[in-house]
This record gives structure tokens, C-alpha cells and sequence, in this order.
């Protein structure tokens, strides 16, 4: 995945707001990315674009070896369908629906059954650690427990790059911990990209590579600790 | 995907009962109203539908409905039954007279005069008595309801006794008759007796009722009567029909009841409409992250039609329930007249799906243009 000279406006004269100011970025498959920086520099905005949810003003964008930006719409919408996990810092569950089928959504976009696709759910909660939590609704669920659930729904059909933004910022440190411990262990695979966006400087640990963002730049990449450690 | 449509519907019960509310407002008032309509309607026609056997009703040229006597000379039954495919034809005494009863007030009574000899027109359920009795001397049978409404609270007696036109009227059966529009007791007696009941006048023959001979078709010997007498010939079918006509057209009752019908409609897809949309409103992160994970527009908008349309088929079945209950204690009560023929079923119907879909235009809007980047923030 490649972008070159991405910028993004939001608003148009006066109340213009750049939120990107040309962000050159390379993110091999198989590595766990971290994007980190202060409040209000443009991390949200770069994974969106990243994950085709939101459109550059201006730059290249190519994710998976396809030109995001010259995608349709109905292109993109199976494109993030197809290749992209995501994982919010609000977790957006459906309040509605068990852990199981919660984690099963994406399979059901995808058309699969809904037995089949709960089943597969359940076998990816499993590995999460929430296999005794299937029928629970998330107001059943602790935070931690939420964000598990929501992290098998972004690997439960196997997404060639997932996206994560701020995923232990409602979490507790012990929660933040295993959840990133969990991104780390589960999803981090070959031919798969990770990006965590956060500025929380606890999981810092868990990085390959961290992409420090300023003001809608991208100021400094360097290896992470978890790379230096396993190297 | 209609699955977690369906899921995000009746996830929050409290909101889902708030949404179908207002169809079911709507339905009830649709339902119920145009039912009480269709029994109004059907009182009018009741005098007509009661006369069983005779196809044939020949009357005054400019008579507008079954209520409108326009009497003709007595000789006119003679010149219908000289038209060729007529089989028989007999007199039918139609109006209404004031009695006076032994307790020295006054009642407005229906008084049906039916063929002397072969007493065409009399009542189907005889209750008590026979309807041979109303060939003894100063014989009537008088219906049900109108007894119960004259002497209410008193047991049903044969042999009561009242005046109409200072003549002497004894009760010798008591029958079951439809409603009727002005809701006067129905009091039947012999053409020759009638005449004698009613007010003095030159001309006393309301209609003449009429068979057509085997092989012909009632409408054709219709038209013949038409064209022979100048008088105007109907079957029972056309009659109905030319009353309810009259009743639609001159009458302020659809009005009223379309006004109703109109209201319910209204506020039932407002109460929906908002409802609905607010629904839509507090799940919009839902769709917004539905949308990120790759559920297309067209999904989306298949989502939410399903969401209305659910919410259209329970609500149009509990209004159009209670609706029908409500007729069910009303006939207990023999007060209102309510008729739900599938008619009002089917505009209840198509109705509530106006509602439902007028009711989802702006959360449809609402979902579509959502953007799927709405999930990212917090
Ligand atoms: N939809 C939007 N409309 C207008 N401005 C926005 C919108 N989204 C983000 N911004 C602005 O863009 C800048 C970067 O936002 P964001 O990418 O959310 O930062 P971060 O995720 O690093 O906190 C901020 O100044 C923010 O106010
Ligand atoms: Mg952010």
C-alpha cells in the first residue's frame, strides 16, 4: 500500500480546514504500522482514505495494488468489503445482536448464510478468548470484551489490510494491553497490513514501524520496538 | 442483511411499539371508519336487499332511491303485467305513517304493503307467529328490533294492539328484519290493508314487483317494461346501486367519513413518519458502519424499506384487529352498523403502505447520503 502527496480539505473559503498536508506513506503487507501523533493531526483522516471510506483532494492513493482514487463508488464499497477489516475506537457494535452475529456481519454483507457465517464468527471468538460469550449482547459485555468482538469482526473474512483506529483509547491499560497483545498475536499475518492508529504511548511496544504524524504530515517513520526486538 | 434489518427493528422494544403505534393509529381509524361507512351504506340498501325472490323493481320514472315513494295509479301494475317475459307481477306498499300506540303516544313506523294473495315481500325470520296470520283481519307483523324499541324491556307478546290512521292494527308475528336507515320499527301487512293504514291519498302503489319468465334475462324485460309503460324498471342488482349512488352523491356521509379516513391518515403518517425517522436517526452509526464494512446503497435501502414494511404488516394487523373487535362489541350492542367487507380491508391495506413508505422517504434519504467516515468519529 502506497500514497504519495495525499492532502484532504474539509469545508470549502473560510472555513477551510486542511487536514492532510501531503502525506507520502509505504506500508508493506505482513507488518503492524502504528500512526501516532497529537490530537487533531489528521491520523482519522489519512486511515479513512486509506481504507477508501473518504476521498483525497488531492494525491495517489493505491491500496492492494489498486488505484483507490480512479475506484467508483460501487467499486469501493466491494473493495472495503472484500479487503478491509476495521476496528473503531467506539467499537460500533449492533446493540442488537449477539457477540456471535456481531462478528458475523461482515460475512453476511458478503452473502453467506447466516448459520455458516455465525459459526465461522464463533470460531474466531474463540480464538479471541470469547468463546463462552457467543449469545451475549454487547450491554452485556464488558469494554474489553466489546472490543474483542469487534476485532473478529474485523479478521472474521480474512481482510487484506485492517484498520484500526484508537482501538484501546476507551480501554482500560490492562484491556489496551491484551487487545493490542491480541491485534498483535491474531492479526498481524503475512499478506496481511495492520494499521493502528493511537496516541496512546503505552502500546507504543507493540509497533513494526511508527509513523509520527504533525499537522496533516507525516514528520518521522521509525522501526518500533516490537521489530528491533524480534530482530 | 433483511435479518439485521429485522434485528435492528425490535432490538429496542419500547421504540419498535412507538413506530408501529402510529400505524396502528391509522389502520384502526381507517378501518373502523370506513367499516361503520360501508354499514351506513348497507342500511340504505337494506328495504331492497329484504325483498327476497322478485328481481324486478318497477317504479316512477324520476325516483331516486328506495326512500323516494313516488306513488303510481294501482292500474299500473296491469300494464307491467302485460308486457311479454314479465311471469307475474305484484303490488308493494312502501311508507312510512305515524301509530298510535294503546299507551296513547305516537311512533313513526316503516309500513310495508305486501301482495294480498301471494304475500310477496314478507318477512324471512319469523321469530314468533306465522306470516299466514296476516291474512285474519287487521293483521301486522312487526319486527324485532322495532318491538324492542317501542316496549323496551317488555318479553316478546303476540296480540298487542295499536292505531294507524285511526284503524285498528293487532300483532300476529314478529320477524327479524335488517337495519334500516331511518331506523323506524318495520311493520308488514297485507297491499289492501296497507292502504287503509296510510294517509289518504290519490295515488298509494309504491312499486311493482316483478319476475321475468324462464329464459329471459331481468334486465332485458326491464328495458321492455321501460319501453312499454314508461315507467322506470330496475333489477334488485340496479336498484341497490341507483340508492347507494344517491346516497354517495347527495348526501354529506362520504364527506364526513373521508374527512375521518383523511385525518387518520395523516396523522398516522406523521406519528410513523417521525417516529420512524428518529429511529433511523439514533441507528445511523449502525448504517454508517454497515456502509464502512461494504454494504451497499441499494442494501441499505432494501434495509429500511423491509424495516417499514414491517412495521406496515404488524400495524395494519392490529388496527385492522381492533378495528374488527370493535365491530364485534358494537353488534353485541345493535347500536352502530358496521360492515367490513375485504374492500375496506384492501384500501386499509394499500393505505398503510402509503403510510409506511411516505413515513421512511426521509430516513431513506437520511441512510444514503449518510458517510460511511461517520464511524471513525467518537
Ligand atoms: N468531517 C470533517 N469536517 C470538517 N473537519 C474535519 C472533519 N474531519 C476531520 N476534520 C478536521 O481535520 C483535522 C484532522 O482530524 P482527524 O483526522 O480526526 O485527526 P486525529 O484523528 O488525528 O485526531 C482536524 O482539524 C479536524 O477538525
Ligand atoms: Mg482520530
Amino acid at each position: 500500500m502506497r500514497c504519495r502527496g495525499v492532502t484532504k480539505d474539509f469545508g470549502t473559503g473560510g472555513s477551510l480546514t486542511r487536514a492532510l498536508r501531503g502525506v507520502d506513506l509505504d506500508v508493506p503487507s505482513g507488518e503492524l504500522l502504528m500512526l501516532v501523533g497529537p490530537s487533531g493531526c489528521g491520523k482519522t483522516t489519512l486511515v479513512s482514505i486509506l481504507a477508501g471510506t473518504l476521498e483525497p483532494t488531492a494525491g495517489d492513493v493505491t491500496v492492494l495494488g489498486q488505484d483507490l482514487v480512479a475506484m467508483s463508488n460501487g467499486r469501493k464499497v466491494r473493495f472495503r468489503r472484500e479487503n478491509v477489516g476495521f476496528v473503531f475506537q467506539a467499537f460500533n457494535l449492533l446493540p442488537a445482536l449477539t457477540a456471535a452475529e456481531n462478528a458475523a456481519v461482515p460475512l453476511l454483507i458478503a452473502g453467506w448464510g447466516r448459520h455458516a457465517a455465525i459459526e465461522a464468527a464463533g470460531a474466531v471468538l474463540d480464538e479471541l478468548g470469547l468463546g463462552d460469550r457467543l449469545a451475549s449482547l454487547p450491554s452485556e459485555l464488558s469494554g474489553g470484551q466489546q472490543q474483542r468482538v469487534a476485532i473478529a469482526r474485523a479478521l472474521v473474512h480474512g481482510p487484506r489490510l485492517l484498520v484500526c483506529d484508537e482501538p484501546t483509547s476507551a480501554l482500560d491499560a490492562e484491556n489496551g494491553r491484551i487487545t493490542m497483545e491480541l491485534i498483535q498475536r491474531i492479526a498481524v499475518q503475512p499478506g496481511r497490513a495492520v494499521i493502528v492508529v493511537t496516541h496512546d504511548a503505552r502500546v507504543y511496544a507493540f509497533a513494526d514501524r511508527i509513523a509520527s504524524m504533525e499537522d496533516g504530515r507525516i514528520d518521522s517513520l521509525t522501526a518500533g520496538p516490537h521489530a528491533a526486538g524480534s530482530a | 442483511m433483511l435479518w439485521i434489518a429485522w434485528k435492528m427493528l425490535i432490538g429496542n422494544r419500547a421504540k419498535y411499539l412507538g413506530i408501529v403505534f402510529g400505524v396502528v393509529f391509522a389502520a384502526l381509524l381507517i378501518a373502523q371508519q370506513a367499516s361503520i361507512f360501508c354499514g351506513l351504506m348497507l342500511l340504505t340498501i337494506s328495504q331492497i336487499r329484504d325483498v327476497q325472490g322478485p328481481d324486478i323493481w318497477v317504479m316512477d320514472r324520476n325516483v331516486q332511491y328506495v326512500d323516494d315513494i313516488k306513488p303510481l295509479a294501482d292500474t299500473e301494475l296491469f300494464r307491467v303485467k302485460g308486457v311479454p317475459g314479465v311471469e307475474w307481477a305484484v303490488r308493494f306498499y312502501k311508507g312510512i305513517v305515524r301509530a298510535r300506540l294503546e299507551e296513547g303516544s305516537y311512533e313513526q313506523m316503516i309500513l310495508l304493503g305486501i301482495d294480498d294473495d301471494t304475500l310477496v315481500g314478507a318477512p324471512e325470520g319469523v321469530l314468533l307467529g306465522s306470516v299466514a296470520d296476516l291474512r285474519k283481519p287487521d293483521a301486522v307483523i312487526i319486527d324485532k328490533v322495532g318491538y324492542q324499541k317501542i316496549w323496551p324491556g317488555e318479553p316478546l307478546r303476540l296480540g298487542r294492539v295499536f292505531e294507524m290512521n285511526d284503524r285498528r292494527a293487532v300483532i300476529v308475528g314478529i320477524a327479524t328484519a335488517s337495519k334500516t336507515f331511518q331506523s323506524f320499527p318495520i311493520v308488514y301487512t297485507r297491499y289492501s290493508q296497507a292502504v287503509l293504514f296510510a294517509p289518504r291519498e290519490r295515488k298509494v302503489l309504491s312499486f311493482v314487483l316483478a319476475e321475468a319468465a324462464p329464459g329471459e334475462t331481468a334486465a332485458a324485460v326491464c328495458r321492455r317494461i321501460e319501453e312499454q309503460t314508461g315507467l322506470q324498471a330496475l333489477t334488485q342488482r340496479q336498484f341497490v346501486w341507483k340508492t347507494l349512488r344517491h346516497y354517495l352523491a347527495k348526501t354529506g356521509i362520504p364527506i364526513n367519513f373521508g374527512i375521518t379516513v383523511l385525518l387518520g391518515f395523516l396523522v398516522g403518517t406523521a406519528i410513523a413518519g417521525q417516529t420512524f425517522y428518529l429511529f433511523t436517526v439514533e441507528n445511523i452509526r449502525q448504517f454508517g458502519a454497515l456502509k464502512a464494512m461494504g454494504t451497499g446503497n441499494w442494501t441499505i435501502l432494501g434495509m429500511v424499506l423491509f424495516q417499514a414494511l414491517q412495521v406496515g404488516i404488524v400495524g395494519y394487523g392490529v388496527g385492522v384487529g381492533f378495528a374488527a373487535l370493535f365491530g364485534l362489541a358494537t353488534k353485541s350492542f345493535g347500536r352502530l352498523s358496521f360492515f367490513m367487507p375485504w374492500q375496506v380491508l384492501a384500501i386499509t391495506g394499500v393505505a398503510v403502505l402509503l403510510i409506511v413508505l411516505l413515513a421512511s422517504l426521509l430516513s431513506i434519504r437520511k441512510v444514503l447520503v449518510v458517510d460511511p467516515a461517520i464511524v471513525f468519529r467518537g
